[in-house]
C-alpha cells in the first residue's frame, strides 16, 4: 500500500509539472487526470491492491504518452513555464550533486547578504584512470528556491551583486575559475545604494578584465539581471532555459500597450516569447550563447541526476577549454582540443586529461585578449552597414594609418617628450645658475622642435576674453524650433516656488530652457546640444554607413522602424562624432531619443565600440552624452542584451589606456545602458531635472508590489545616492565639460 | 490656551461635520468649468499625494492651459457660472467645495484647539528623553505629567545629544507627533500636551468620536 501511495504522488508530480508546461488544466483534459489521482489517493485503503495497480499503470501510460507528446513541440512560452515550474533544478541542486562538496559565503539561507545570490567556495572532481583530481572554484549565482519566500525569485538586490563582485576579486586574487549560474528573471529594481544600475555596471566592468577563468551557464536569463555575473568566457546555456531581453509579459505590455492592472491576453504574451527569440536553439544560433547543455526533453528536474552529471562534465570541459586556449604551447592545446570536439553525445565517465587551472601571467594576457575578442565579435552582421569591399577595405588602411600616425605621435614622441621635459626640469630645478646657463640653450632648441600647445588662459582657450558668456556669439545661430510657438508655459515647479509663466520663445530661445525662477529644466531637443554645446562647425560625424534593422525580423518592427527613420532623417538612436569644446578634441556617441527612444540595439552597440575605439587610437577624451535612452531594444532580443558587455568591454580598455570617458545624463536614461556602459564611468554628470534609473515607476510597482515617490529617480537623488557625481545647468554645460576635459582623465590624453 | 467648552465644540462638528473650502484662481486666463453643481470630487491621492484631483476647471492665458484640480474631496457648491468662458484675475473666487470632515480631521482639529503643542527647535532627530520611553515601555497607555523644567526630549544632532528641557505649562503627555530617531524640520510639532483639568473631557470627547461617528 505504501508502494502505491508513493507512486500516486510521483505521479501527480508528473502531471502537476505537465499543467506547469501547458499554463493550464485545459490541455489534453489534465484536470479530470489529476483529479482520478487524488481520488485514488482517497479511496486507496477501500480499494484492493490489485485494482489500484491496474490504475496506476493506466494513468502512468497515459502520463508518459502525455509526456512525450508535450516534449514533442514545445512552444517559447511552455520553455519559459518550464523555466518557472516550482520543479526545477535551482542552484542548491547544483552545489550538492555537481560540486564535491561546497561552503558558502556571505551568510547561508536567510542570514544572508542577499539569499537571492548565493556564493559559495566549492571543489568540483574528475576521474582520470581511477584517480580523483580536485579542483577548486568559485561559484556565484542566483537561487530562486528553497525558502522561496525571502529570496525574491532570484531577483538580486544591489548589494547581492557587489557581493557577487566581492568574491570574483577573491577568485581573481587566489587564481581559481569561477562558475556563474544565471537562474533570475530580472534585478530587483531599486535604487538603495549601490543601486540597481550602477551596481551592474560596476559587476560589468570588473568582470570585462578579471583575471581569472570565467564560465556561465544560463537557465533563466533575464536581461540587466543575468549581465551582472553573465559576462564570461564560455557562456553554457540549459537546452531547455530561456535568455531574453525581457520576460514575455513585459513585452506584451509594452507590445500591446496595456494599461497597468489590465490583463494580459494570453496569445499575445505567447507570440512575444516566440517573436523574441529566447531558446537555448536561437540563442546559438545568433551567438549570444557558445555552447547548450542538453536537458531531458521537457527539462531538467530537481532529481535529475543524469543531468547533473552532465553538467559537471561540461562545466569541466568548458574550463579546461579557457584555460587551453591560453595555452602558448600549441600543438598541445590543438590536440586536447581536438579530443573535446570529437566527443559525441555521451558522457565519459573519464577523462582523457587532467588540466592544471592555474594561469601564468602570459596566459593571463591572452585570456583577456581572447575575451575581449569575443565580446567585440559579438551582434557582427546583425546590423545594416552600407559600403562596398573596396570602401570597407579603404576604411580599414585609413584607420592602420591612423593608428599608427597617432601610435608615433602621441604614442613614442610624446613619451619621448616627457622623458627630456622631466631631465630638464629635474636638472633646472636644481637652481643652479651655471646649469640653468646650460639648459637654456638646450630648453631653447627642444622648444623650437616640440613647441608647447596653446594652453587655455583662466577664462577661456586659444584667446577667449576672461567672463565671455559662451553663448553670447552663439544665440543667433541656432533657434530651437519649440521657440517658434507664441505662447506662454507654465513650470512645474509654479505652485512650489511661485515660478511666473514663461513666455516660450524665451523659455526656449534666451533662456536655453531653463526656468529663470526655479531652474527647471524643460526638455530640448538633440539638435540644440550640437549647435550650442560644441564649437561652431566642428561637429563632424561618423559611423553613418552603420544602420538599425530587424535582424530576429520581429512582426510589425520593421515598419515603426521605416517610420522613425523617415521621421529623424537617421537610422539608428546613436550619433557618433568628433567635436571640438574651445579647441580640445574629442569623441561624443549620443543616443538621442526621437529614434526608438533613444534604446540600444546592434547597430548603437557597434558605433559606440567604434567611438570607444576611436578616442582609444586618437588618444581623445570620450564624452557619452546621453539625450534620452529607454533601455536595450526589446526587438533585437538578446543581441540587444549583449552590447551590456560588449560596450563596457570597448570602455574598459579606453579608460585603462588612460583616456577620459564622460557620460551626461539629460532627460529620461533607465535600464540596460545605464546598468553598463554608462553606469560604469567613473564621471556621470546629469543635467539638472534629469530622471536617472534602473527601471520605471511602473515596473518597480510590478516587481515589488510597492509604489516609489515621485521624484525617486530624480537627478537630485541619484547624486544623493552617490550614483552620479554632479549635476550641471544646462547653461553651464559647456563649461564645465571645459572644466572637467582639464582637470580629469589619464596621463595619455594628446593635450595632458 | 482659551477656555474652550469641548461639548459644544463636539456638537458644533456634529450639527455641521463639513468644511466650506472657497476655491480661488491662482492667476489669471479664460475659464472653462469642468464640473457641475453637486458633483462629488476627489482630492489628491497616493502615498505621496502625488495623483492629482478631479479635475476642475481650465484657465488659459496666451494659449497656455493650465488644469486646476481639486485640492480636496467633497461636493461641489457655488458655482460662479457667470463666469464661464470669460477673463478672470488671480484670487477670483469660482466656486465651493464642501467636504466632509474625517473621524481623524475632527479629532485633529480638536486636538490643535486643545493640546500645547512643543515644537521642534532645529533641525535634527529626536529621542524621547530615557525615563518617559521606558516608563512608555512599561505602560504604553500611562498618563506622563510633564512640568516646566523637566527633561522631556533628546535632540540629537552632529552627533550630539542636547537634552530639551520642558517650558510650557504642565499637563500630560497626549500625543507624540514623531517617530523616535526620525529626522524632523523645525518648527514641527514633538509633543502635544493636555492640561490636567481638560484632560478627561479631551478623552471622552475623543472616545466618543471614534466610537460613534461615521465616516
Amino acid at each position: 500500500m505504501k508502494d502505491s501511495s508513493k507512486l500516486l504522488s510521483q505521479l501527480a508530480e508528473r502531471i502537476a509539472y505537465l499543467i506547469d508546461v501547458k499554463g493550464g488544466l485545459a490541455w489534453k483534459d489534465l484536470g479530470a487526470l489529476l483529479d482520478d489521482v487524488q481520488s485514488l489517493r482517497r479511496d486507496i485503503y477501500e480499494l484492493d491492491e490489485a485494482s489500484i495497480f491496474a490504475e496506476i499503470d493506466k494513468i502512468r501510460d497515459r502520463v508518459s504518452s502525455l509526456e512525450r507528446e508535450a516534449a514533442e513541440s514545445l512552444s517559447p512560452a511552455e520553455i519559459v513555464n518550464i523555466v518557472r515550474s516550482s520543479q526545477r533544478f535551482t542552484l542548491s541542486d547544483i552545489l550538492e550533486n555537481v560540486y564535491d562538496s561546497f561552503t558558502e559565503l556571505g551568510g547561508d539561507g536567510e542570514c544572508n547578504v542577499d539569499p537571492a545570490v548565493v556564493v559559495a567556495r566549492a571543489t568540483i572532481s574528475r576521474r582520470m584512470k581511477n584517480k580523483t583530481y580536485s579542483h577548486q572554484v568559485m561559484v556565484i549565482g542566483h537561487e530562486k528556491g528553497r525558502g522561496e519566500e525571502y529570496r525574491n525569485g532570484g531577483c538580486a538586490r544591489p548589494w547581492g551583486n557587489a557581493k557577487a563582485l566581492r568574491y570574483m576579486k577573491v577568485a581573481e586574487t587566489e587564481g581559481i575559475p569561477i562558475h556563474f549560474f544565471i537562474f533570475t528573471p530580472g534585478s530587483f529594481p531599486i535604487e538603495d545604494y549601490p543601486g540597481a544600475a550602477q551596481q551592474i555596471a560596476r559587476n560589468i566592468y570588473a568582470m570585462a578584465r578579471l583575471k581569472t577563468p570565467m564560465v556561465s551557464f544560463i537557465s533563466e536569463g533575464g536581461s540587466g539581471g543575468a549581465e551582472a555575473i553573465g559576462l564570461s568566457d564560455i557562456r553554457l546555456m540549459g537546452s531547455r532555459g530561456y535568455y531574453s531581453v525581457i520576460s514575455p509579459e513585459g513585452a506584451a505590455a509594452i507590445e500591446g500597450k496595456i494599461r497597468e492592472g489590465e490583463k494580459l491576453p494570453k496569445e499575445l504574451v505567447e507570440h512575444c516569447a516566440a517573436q523574441l527569440k529566447l531558446t537555448a536553439q536561437d540563442n546559438l544560433r545568433l551567438g549570444t550563447i557558445d555552447r547548450i547543455v542538453e536537458e531531458p526533453p521537457l527539462g531538467a528536474r530537481r532529481d535529475d541526476y543524469v543531468f547533473f552529471r552532465r553538467l559537471r562534465y561540461e562545466l569541466i570541459r568548458a574550463t579546461d577549454e579557457v584555460v587551453l586556449k591560453t595555452k602558448s604551447f600549441r600543438a598541445f592545446r590543438a590536440y586536447a582540443l581536438n579530443i573535446r570536439n570529437a566527443e559525441k553525445e555521451g558522457v565519459p565517465e573519464d577523462f582523457d586529461l587532467v588540466i592544471n587551472w592555474d594561469l601564468t601571467e602570459p596566459e593571463i594576457e591572452r585570456l583577456l585578449e581572447l575575451r575581449s575578442k569575443k565580446y567585440r565579435e559579438m551582434a557582427k552582421g546583425f546590423y545594416g552597414e552600407e559600403a562596398t569591399s573596396s570602401i570597407l577595405g579603404l576604411g580599414k588602411a585609413k584607420d592602420l594609418a591612423s593608428q599608427s600616425y597617432y601610435e608615433i605621435r602621441y604614442g613614442l614622441l610624446r613619451s619621448h617628450q616627457r622623458n627630456v621635459m622631466k631631465v630638464i626640469e629635474e636638472v633646472s630645478s636644481e637652481g643652479s645658475v651655471l646649469l640653468n646657463k646650460v639648459t637654456r640653450p638646450v630648453r631653447a632648441a627642444y622648444e623650437f622642435v616640440f613647441p608647447r600647445p596653446e594652453r587655455a588662459s583662466k577664462g577661456g582657450r586659444g584667446g577667449m576674453q576672461e567672463h565671455v558668456s559662451i553663448f553670447a556669439e552663439e544665440w543667433e545661430a541656432y533657434v530651437s524650433p519649440l521657440a517658434n510657438e507664441d505662447r506662454t508655459v507654465s513650470c512645474p515647479n509654479a505652485s512650489k516656488y511661485g515660478c511666473l509663466d514663461l513666455w516660450v520663445p524665451d523659455l526656449y530661445g534666451e533662456f536655453c530652457g531653463v526656468c529663470p525662477t526655479c531652474g527647471h529644466h524643460f526638455p530640448l531637443e538633440y539638435r540644440w546640444y550640437l549647435e550650442h554645446l560644441f564649437d561652431k562647425g566642428s561637429v563632424e560625424e561618423f559611423n553613418t554607413n552603420i544602420v538599425s534593422i530587424n535582424p530576429l525580423g520581429f512582426e510589425g518592427f520593421q515598419s515603426r522602424l521605416e517610420k522613425d527613420i523617415k521621421r529623424t532623417g537617421r537610422r539608428s538612436s546613436m550619433i557618433t562624432f568628433d567635436a571640438k569644446i574651445q579647441n580640445i578634441k574629442l569623441v561624443v556617441a549620443m543616443l538621442f531619443g526621437d529614434f526608438r527612444n533613444g534604446t540600444v540595439g546592434a547597430a548603437e552597440g557597434e558605433k559606440f565600440v567604434r567611438a570607444c575605439d576611436r578616442a582609444r587610437i586618437t588618444r581623445r577624451p570620450f564624452l557619452s552624452y546621453i539625450h534620452t535612452t529607454g533601455g536595450i531594444r526589446i526587438h533585437e532580443g538578446t543581441l540587444g542584451v549583449i552590447q551590456m558587455p560588449k560596450c563596457t568591454m570597448a570602455v574598459r580598455e579606453y579608460i585603462d589606456s588612460g583616456g577620459l570617458y564622460i557620460v551626461v545624463y539629460d532627460n529620461n536614461s533607465y535600464a540596460g545602458p545605464v546598468a553598463s556602459f554608462l553606469g560604469c564611468s567613473p564621471y556621470q554628470f546629469a543635467i539638472r531635472s534629469t530622471r536617472i534609473g534602473f527601471a520605471g515607476p511602473r515596473v518597480i510597482r510590478e516587481t515589488t508590489g510597492e509604489d516609489v515617490p515621485p521624484d525617486y529617480h530624480s537627478a537630485k537623488n541619484a547624486l544623493k545616492r552617490g550614483h552620479i557625481q554632479g549635476i550641471w545647468d544646462r547653461r553651464e554645460f559647456r563649461k564645465n565639460l571645459y572644466e572637467a576635459l582639464m582637470t580629469m582623465g589619464g596621463p595619455n590624453l594628446y593635450y595632458k | 490656551m482659551a477656555d474652550i467648552n469641548l461639548n459644544d465644540l463636539l456638537r458644533s462638528y456634529r450639527s455641521h461635520p463639513f468644511e466650506e473650502r472657497e476655491l480661488v484662481t491662482p492667476h489669471t486666463g479664460i475659464i472653462s468649468f469642468q464640473i457641475k453643481e453637486g458633483q462629488e470630487v476627489r482630492g489628491p491621492g497616493g502615498k505621496w499625494l502625488h495623483k492629482p484631483g478631479t479635475l476642475l476647471y481650465i484657465l488659459e492665458r496666451e494659449r497656455n492651459v493650465k488644469k486646476i484640480t481639486a485640492p480636496c474631496g467633497g461636493e461641489i457648491i457655488k458655482i460662479r457660472h457667470e463666469l464661464e468662458g470669460g477673463f478672470v484675475e488671480a484670487g477670483v473666487r469660482v466656486l465651493s467645495i464642501r467636504h466632509k470632515l474625517t473621524k481623524e480631521e475632527i479629532v485633529d482639529r480638536i486636538l490643535k484647539e486643545v493640546l500645547i503643542i512643543f515644537r521642534a527647535p532645529e533641525n535634527a532627530r529626536y529621542f524621547l528623553a530615557t525615563d518617559i520611553a521606558s516608563k512608555l515601555e512599561k505602560q504604553p497607555r500611562a498618563a506622563l505629567v510633564v512640568k516646566p523644567g523637566d527633561e522631556i526630549i533628546i535632540m540629537s544632532l552632529m552627533k550630539r545629544d542636547t537634552i530639551i528641557t520642558y517650558d510650557g505649562i504642565g499637563g500630560v503627555i497626549y500625543k507624540t507627533y514623531f517617530e523616535p530617531g526620525s529626522l524632523v524640520e523645525q518648527g514641527a510639532p514633538l509633543l502635544g500636551v493636555c492640561p490636567p483639568e481638560k484632560l478627561p473631557y479631551v478623552q471622552k470627547v475623543i472616545h466618543r468620536i471614534n466610537t460613534e461617528w461615521e465616516d
